[in-house]
């Protein structure tokens, strides 16, 4: 038994940590957020650079070959560092979805760009009615003379403004819930009959409604097998969920020690908060959810590594821990941030936020929960 | 014990619930029902409506202007008006400045003041907080030195809610700093908010919105009489107001409708799509909160009915404000936990009266975050829930 970073772990881990460290400062990171840009272009030219943009592809494609641990490592500074620029979106489910695909040309083309930083991508597969469920799927794929049509809206589709490709689940059989009869497809984002409003999310990114109205598909942009493609999607959101869950413990653990400072520094009554045993206990709590939650983490990081069989529920287990206990460790800091925690002006809210909207991502802590059963 | 009404409250109750649907101004209704942001004038209009009805002084006394309303006949009032989805009464005027002048004011002061607070013509803010003095409030620093027939007033006041649209101010000021306790030598005063040397910057909240503000006074001279009672005892006026407004301070009524419609927004889910999977574990959510809302309800009238006999409030009373507020957000979480997806966009010209667009989604859902984030600060403002338990080990438990 072993919990500790190889060599190269480490040396990943701690040029993550120098780069934002120097170059990801919080009020630059606001000035973006509160700009049209989305993200900082120049931001994503550094990571393709220091080869962030590789970290999860095979070798075979030219990639870093890194896995579970390595995205954990990554995601969690991404997470201390509120990293806006869209690396889940592009790297961990459109790569993921064309790593995992079956289309050899897309996939040996298009990640290369991904890995260059000289595209972006999203994944369409939320739709309005399908809450968290990736089988629900009303957009479809219908034949017509030569080749299919695609039709159907999704929603909040991270990046989709900036992705230069979207891959989309569009149902190519079966009825709305049938987990067979889904294709993926990837498609480039200007493509005639494809509709794109787009707006800033809660926390500070940007996603979009994406509308299909006769959009024309075939076989050479499909990247799953014909009416087989839930398998490939369970699997990317399964990776990107626990992607997220490394983001949140970052954050966790930000805010954290950001408020034991803070109650360190703030005065009143004449001393310190931190002197009041009250605050004290509550920051203990807040402390003991976050090593509860890395364990969760490790533990789920572990399982993945080693493929063992139950790692879905691993995963399932931490993101609901992670919806429970992370987002109460969220409020509490705020909390005990008093009025200052409640501003814009700081990062304390941010962290907040984005903790909050991860709780959403591919599933809140209820439906954790009740996958969770259903796999023990 | 009996909680039913007499045939009279339900005459009553008819009565405020006829008020609500047509006399009020039904466009504001309208637009709280459609998730449309509310400006300034529809604050003021509502209250107006209420204010023409008698309505307005709900707590006052009736020689000021007041209803002179039972308890029971209050607890109707607030029912109906969370039962209609009517905007809150913003309190600074008619729940905080009006009884503080009307107890310890100046005959002058009360013909000069509580007219325009009971017709909401002048809209008043809170000057209590400041940068160094929030938890702590008895340590605030912020001057007004007495210079002839005038006040000079000196610092900075912070979180000051809408003070961008006040006309006036109430907020203690410290007029002698040789003290033996820091409670002492605090003043009660007046200030209209045009006054020269006085400078207002807005602070933004996470949900991007702006309710807040740091007021600067920079040698703001301002008269004598707009001191309120005694010079120095600034402290206790200004925990009587802290104290006022019992009734509504738990926020029950609202919550009783918030929840309603909630479950109302999941059946509809699960008729129409988007409803969580799990759905008997998110009504089981629900009813936690419900169950809850219940004893609090009780807690509230248990309060109601002893300062009706003429009791002081019971030590339940204390609890409203910490209990309601967790209610409060408890609820807030519920509605971003079933809003899903919907939650995420941040579009905030969907919420404008003149959006040519759809909403991109049911407007509970799309403010469902907003709400949630925004509403953190119920436990913080108003003396933190922390502060609240301080007191009320003290207070209550003696210890
Ligand atoms: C949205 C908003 C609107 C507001 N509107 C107004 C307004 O209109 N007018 C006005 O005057 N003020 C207003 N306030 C200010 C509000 O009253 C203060 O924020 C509040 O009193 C807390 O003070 P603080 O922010 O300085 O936090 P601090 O006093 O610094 O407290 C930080 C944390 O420490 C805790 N704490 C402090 N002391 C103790 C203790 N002894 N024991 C245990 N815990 C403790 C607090 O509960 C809090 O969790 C508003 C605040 C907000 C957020």
């Amino acid at each position: 038994m072993d919990f500790s970073l190889n060599d190269d772990q480490t040396m990943l881990r701690d040029s993550i940590v120098q780069y934002l460290g120097k170059s990801y400062a919080f009020e630059k990171r606001m000035e973006v957020v509160d700009s049209s840009a989305g993200f900082s272009r120049d931001k994503w030219a550094d990571f393709a650079e220091l080869g962030w943009l590789s970290l999860p592809f095979e070798e075979q494609l030219d990639g870093f070959g890194g896995g579970p641990i390595e995205m954990m490592l990554l995601m969690q500074e991404l997470g201390k560092g509120l990293v806006i620029e869209p690396y889940l979106a592009t790297v961990v489910l459109g790569g993921g979805c064309l790593a995992r695909g079956n289309n050899e040309k897309l996939r040996g083309s298009l990640i290369a760009k991904v890995m260059a930083g000289e595209i972006h991508l999203a994944l369409a597969y939320a739709e309005a009615q399908s809450r968290f469920e990736l089988a629900h799927v009303e957009c479809r794929a219908t034949e017509a003379s030569d080749g299919l049509l695609l039709d159907g809206e999704k929603i909040v589709v991270m990046n989709g403004a900036a992705a230069d490709y979207l891959v989309v689940s569009a149902r190519t059989s079966g009825e709305q819930d049938d987990p067979n009869g889904i294709t993926l497809f990837c498609i480039e984002a200007g493509r005639q009959g494809i509709e794109r409003s787009s707006y800033k999310t809660v926390d500070g990114m940007e996603a979009a409604h994406i509308r299909f109205e006769g959009v024309r598909v075939d076989a050479s942009d499909q990247i799953s097998a014909r009416d087989e493609g839930l398998a490939i999607l369970e699997n990317v959101i399964r990776d990107a969920t626990l992607a997220v869950c490394s983001e949140a413990l970052g954050i966790m653990e930000a805010l954290t020690y950001k408020t034991i400072e803070y109650t360190k520094n703030r005065q009143q009554f004449g001393v310190p908060l931190s002197s009041f045993q009250a605050l004290q206990h509550r920051m203990v709590e807040m402390f003991m959810e976050l090593e509860q939650s890395r364990s969760l983490l490790l533990r789920a990081v572990i399982k993945c590594h080693e493929k063992a069989p139950d790692r879905a529920a691993a995963i399932a287990a931490l993101k609901y821990y992670i919806g429970t206990a992370g987002r109460k460790l969220g409020e509490e800091a705020v909390q005990l941030h008093g009025g200052m925690g409640v501003t814009y002006e700081m990062d304390i809210a941010h962290y907040f936020k984005r903790l909050t909207v991860i709780d959403t991502l591919f599933g809140n802590s209820d439906y954790q929960m009740n996958r969770f059963v259903a796999a023990a | 014990m009996h909680v039913t009404f007499s045939d009279s409250e339900q005459q009553f109750q008819t009565e405020v619930r006829e008020f609500f649907s047509q006399e009020y101004p039904q466009d504001v209704l309208q637009k709280m029902h459609d998730g449309i942001m509310l400006e300034k004038e529809d604050f003021v209009r509502g209250q107006k409506a209420i204010y023409e009805k008698g309505w307005a002084g709900v707590n006052w006394p009736e020689e000021y202007g007041g209803t002179g309303w039972s308890a029971t006949q209050k607890h109707i009032f607030y029912e109906e008006m969370a039962a209609a989805n009517c905007p809150s009464i913003v309190p600074f005027g008619l729940s905080m400045v009006g009884p503080v002048i009307y107890t310890y004011g100046s005959e002058a002061q009360k013909q000069k003041f509580l007219p325009g607070i009971l017709s909401s013509d002048e809209w008043w803010c809170q000057g209590y907080s400041e940068p160094g003095s929030g938890s702590d409030l008895a340590s605030l620093k912020m001057r007004a030195e007495r210079d002839g027939d005038e006040y000079v007033l000196n610092g900075t006041k912070t979180w000051t809610t809408l003070a961008q649209h006040a006309d006036w101010m109430f907020l203690l000021a410290r007029t002698n700093t040789d003290v033996a306790r820091k409670q002492e030598g605090i003043s009660f005063l007046l200030v209209k908010m045009d006054a020269p040397g006085i400078s207002l910057t807005p602070i933004i909240t996470l949900d991007g919105e702006h309710e807040i503000n740091s007021v600067f006074f920079d040698n703001v001279r301002i008269p004598a009489d707009q001191l309120v009672g005694e010079e120095g005892k600034g402290w206790t006026y200004g925990k009587l107001l802290l104290t006022h407004e019992r009734a509504n301070i738990a926020g029950v009524a609202v919550s009783q409708n918030r929840l309603e419609d909630l479950k109302s927004l999941l059946a509809q889910k699960q008729a129409s799509g988007g409803a969580p999977r799990e759905v008997n574990t998110f009504a089981r959510k629900i009813a936690h909160v419900e169950i809850q809302l219940h004893a609090l309800e009780y807690t509230e009238l248990r309060t109601l009915a002893s300062v009706a006999t003429g009791k002081a409030p019971g030590p339940e009373s204390s609890i409203l404000k910490i209990k309601g507020t967790e209610i409060q957000q408890a609820i807030d979480n519920l509605y971003y936990e079933l809003a899903g997806y919907n939650a995420i966009p941040y579009l905030r010209e969907q919420f404008a009266a003149d959006y040519p667009g759809q909403q991109l989604a049911e407007s509970t859902d799309a403010w469902a975050a907003l709400r949630y984030f925004n509403f953190r600060k119920a436990s913080i403002y108003g003396g933190s829930n922390e502060i609240q338990k301080n007191i009320i080990a003290k207070a209550v438990l003696g210890v």
